[in-house]
C-alpha cells in the first residue's frame, strides 16, 4: 500500500526490507529499558522522515491500537511499575509503526513476489495461494472498515444507540457475502485455474 | 460463437434454467428479466463460474465442464458490485493481478498495465489505494482488469446498477467501443436498443430472442 511519496525506503527491494523488519522488530523486542526504547522510537521518526512520510502518518498507523496501548501501559504500571509499562508498551508501538513502515513503502505486488519466493521453499504449501491470502487480507481491512462505517451510519440514522447484536450481525453477514463475491470474482480472473 | 444446449440449472430445490438452448454469435447481445428469472445464472454459465446440472455450454469449442481455464481465458466478466473484483490495494497493482500467471516480466506488464489504465482515463489514479476510487471510477478499474487479459468475449451482469447517470453512460460508451463480442446483463432496456440481439428470460426460461425492438416489447408486456 505504498504512498505515492518516493525516497530511497520505497526503492529498496521488498526482501532486504522484509530481512529488516525482521532483524530490527526482534533487536526492539529485545530491548532492556525504557531509555532505549525511546532511542528506537527517535531511529524510526528519522526513518519516516527520510522515506518523506510526516508524524502525522506515523501516528495513524498506531493510533487503531491506542486503546490496546492504554490498557497494556495500566496493566504493566500496576504488576511492574512505570518503567517496565512503558518499556512494553513503547516495544509495541514501535514494532506496529515499523512494520507499517514497510507496507506503506512497499507496493503490495512486491510483497507478494518475495512472500510467494520465500513461501516456495516451504514444503507442502501452495506458495502463489498462501501470498494471495495475505493480499487479500490487506485488500480487505479498508473494504471491512468501510461496511462498519456503514452500519453504523444506517444504526444512527434510524436512531440507535450502539447495539452490539444490531451492529455485529449485519457486519458478519455483509462481510460474508463480501468474501463469496469475492471468491467469485477470483474464480472468474482465473485465480483457481 | 457460445453455445448452449438445453441446459438446466438448479440451486437445491429451486430450478432457476430450465432446458435453455441458443446459439449466440453476434458482436452485442442484450440479456433481460425480472430479478430471479436466471439472467444472473445464464451469464456465469458462459464463464463457467456455474456449471450447468444437465446440458452443455462451449465457448469456442471448449466445454465449460471440462476445459473451465480455456474458457476463462477467452470470457472476461465484469460483476454488479466493482469492490467484490478488485483484489489489490492500488489501482495499477489490481490491473497487473490478472497478467501475474503469464510472467510477462514486468516492463512488459507495466506497459500494458499503463496503456489499460490510459484507454479508461485512469492513468492519473494509477498508484492510488483502489478503494478511494468513486464508483464509477472503480467499474472503470474492473472492466479494465478484465480487458487487460485481452478476453475474446465480455459478459457483464449488470455492471451500472450502482452507478449515478454521468458514470452509467461513461462504462456504457467504453463497452460499446470494444472490439470483443459483449454480452450484457441489464435492466436497463435503453442500453441495448442499438444491440443486434436481446434474448428475454421468465422463470428460468428463454421466452423471447429477437432484435431489441420486438425483445423489449415483449418484455414490457410480459411485467404489465
Amino acid at each position: 500500500m505504498s504512498r505515492a511519496a518516493r525516497s530511497w525506503l520505497h526503492g529498496a527491494p521488498a526482501s532486504v526490507k522484509l530481512g529488516g523488519l525482521a532483524v530490527l522488530a526482534t533487536g526492539v523486542l529485545a530491548l532492556p529499558s525504557a531509555a532505549t526504547v525511546g532511542v528506537a522510537a527517535a531511529c524510526l521518526v528519522v526513518l519516516y522522515a527520510s522515506a518523506g512520510l510526516s508524524l502525522a502518518v506515523a501516528w495513524a498507523q498506531i493510533r487503531p491500537l491506542r486503546w490496546v496501548l492504554a490498557l497494556l501501559f495500566g496493566f504493566q504500571a500496576v504488576a511492574g511499575g512505570w518503567e517496565v509499562a512503558a518499556t512494553v508498551t513503547g516495544k509495541l508501538a514501535v514494532t506496529v509503526a515499523l512494520a507499517a513502515l514497510l507496507t506503506l513503502t512497499t507496493q503490495a505486488s512486491e510483497l507478494l513476489d518475495v512472500l510467494e519466493r520465500v513461501m516456495r521453499r516451504v514444503p507442502r504449501v501452495n506458495a502463489e495461494r498462501a501470498a494471495l491470502v495475505l493480499t487479500l487480507a490487506i485488500r480487505a481491512i479498508p473494504v471491512v472498515a468501510a461496511l462498519a462505517a456503514d452500519i453504523r451510519d444506517a444504526q444512527r440514522a434510524r436512531g440507535g444507540g450502539l447495539d452490539i447484536r444490531a451492529y455485529g450481525v449485519p457486519l458478519v453477514v455483509r462481510s460474508l457475502r463480501y468474501s463469496d463475491a469475492l471468491g467469485e470474482a477470483l474464480v472468474a480472473r482465473g485465480v483457481d485455474d | 460463437m457460445i453455445e448452449i444446449r438445453d441446459v438446466t440449472h438448479s440451486y437445491g430445490e429451486r430450478v432457476v434454467l430450465r432446458s435453455v438452448s441458443v446459439t449466440l454469435a453476434e458482436r452485442r447481445i442484450g440479456v433481460i428479466g425480472a430479478n430471479g428469472s436466471g439472467k444472473s445464472t445464464f451469464a456465469r454459465l458462459l464463464n463457467a463460474l456455474v456449471v450447468p446440472d444437465a446440458g452443455t455450454v462451449t465457448v469456442h469449442g471448449a466445454d465449460t465442464a471440462k476445459d473451465a481455464a480455456a474458457v476463462r481465458r477467452m470470457v472476461g466478466f465484469m460483476f454488479t458490485d466493482p469492490d467484490a473484483q478488485i483484489v489489490m490495494p492500488t489501482v495499477a497493482e489490481d490491473v497487473a493481478f490478472g497478467l501475474r500467471r503469464r510472467r510477462l516480466g514486468k516492463d512488459k506488464t507495466e506497459w500494458m498495465v499503463a496503456e489499460a489504465l490510459e484507454r479508461v482515463g485512469l492513468s492519473g489514479h494509477a498508484e492510488h489505494p483502489a478503494h478511494l476510487l468513486s464508483g464509477g471510477q472503480k467499474q472503470l478499474l474492473a472492466l479494465t482488469s478484465v480487458l487487460v487479459t485481452e478476453p475474446r468475449i465480455l459478459v457483464c451482469d449488470e455492471p451500472t446498477t450502482l452507478l449515478d447517470l454521468p458514470n452509467t453512460r461513461r462504462v456504457l460508451d467504453l463497452i460499446d467501443e470494444l472490439p470483443q463480442q459483449v454480452v450484457m446483463i441489464t435492466h436497463d432496456l435503453e442500453s441495448v436498443a442499438e444491440y443486434d440481439r436481446v434474448l428475454v428470460f421468465d422463470d428460468g426460461r428463454l421466452v423471447a430472442d429477437d432484435e431489441p425492438g420486438p425483445a423489449v416489447a415483449f418484455y414490457r408486456a410480459l411485467v404489465t
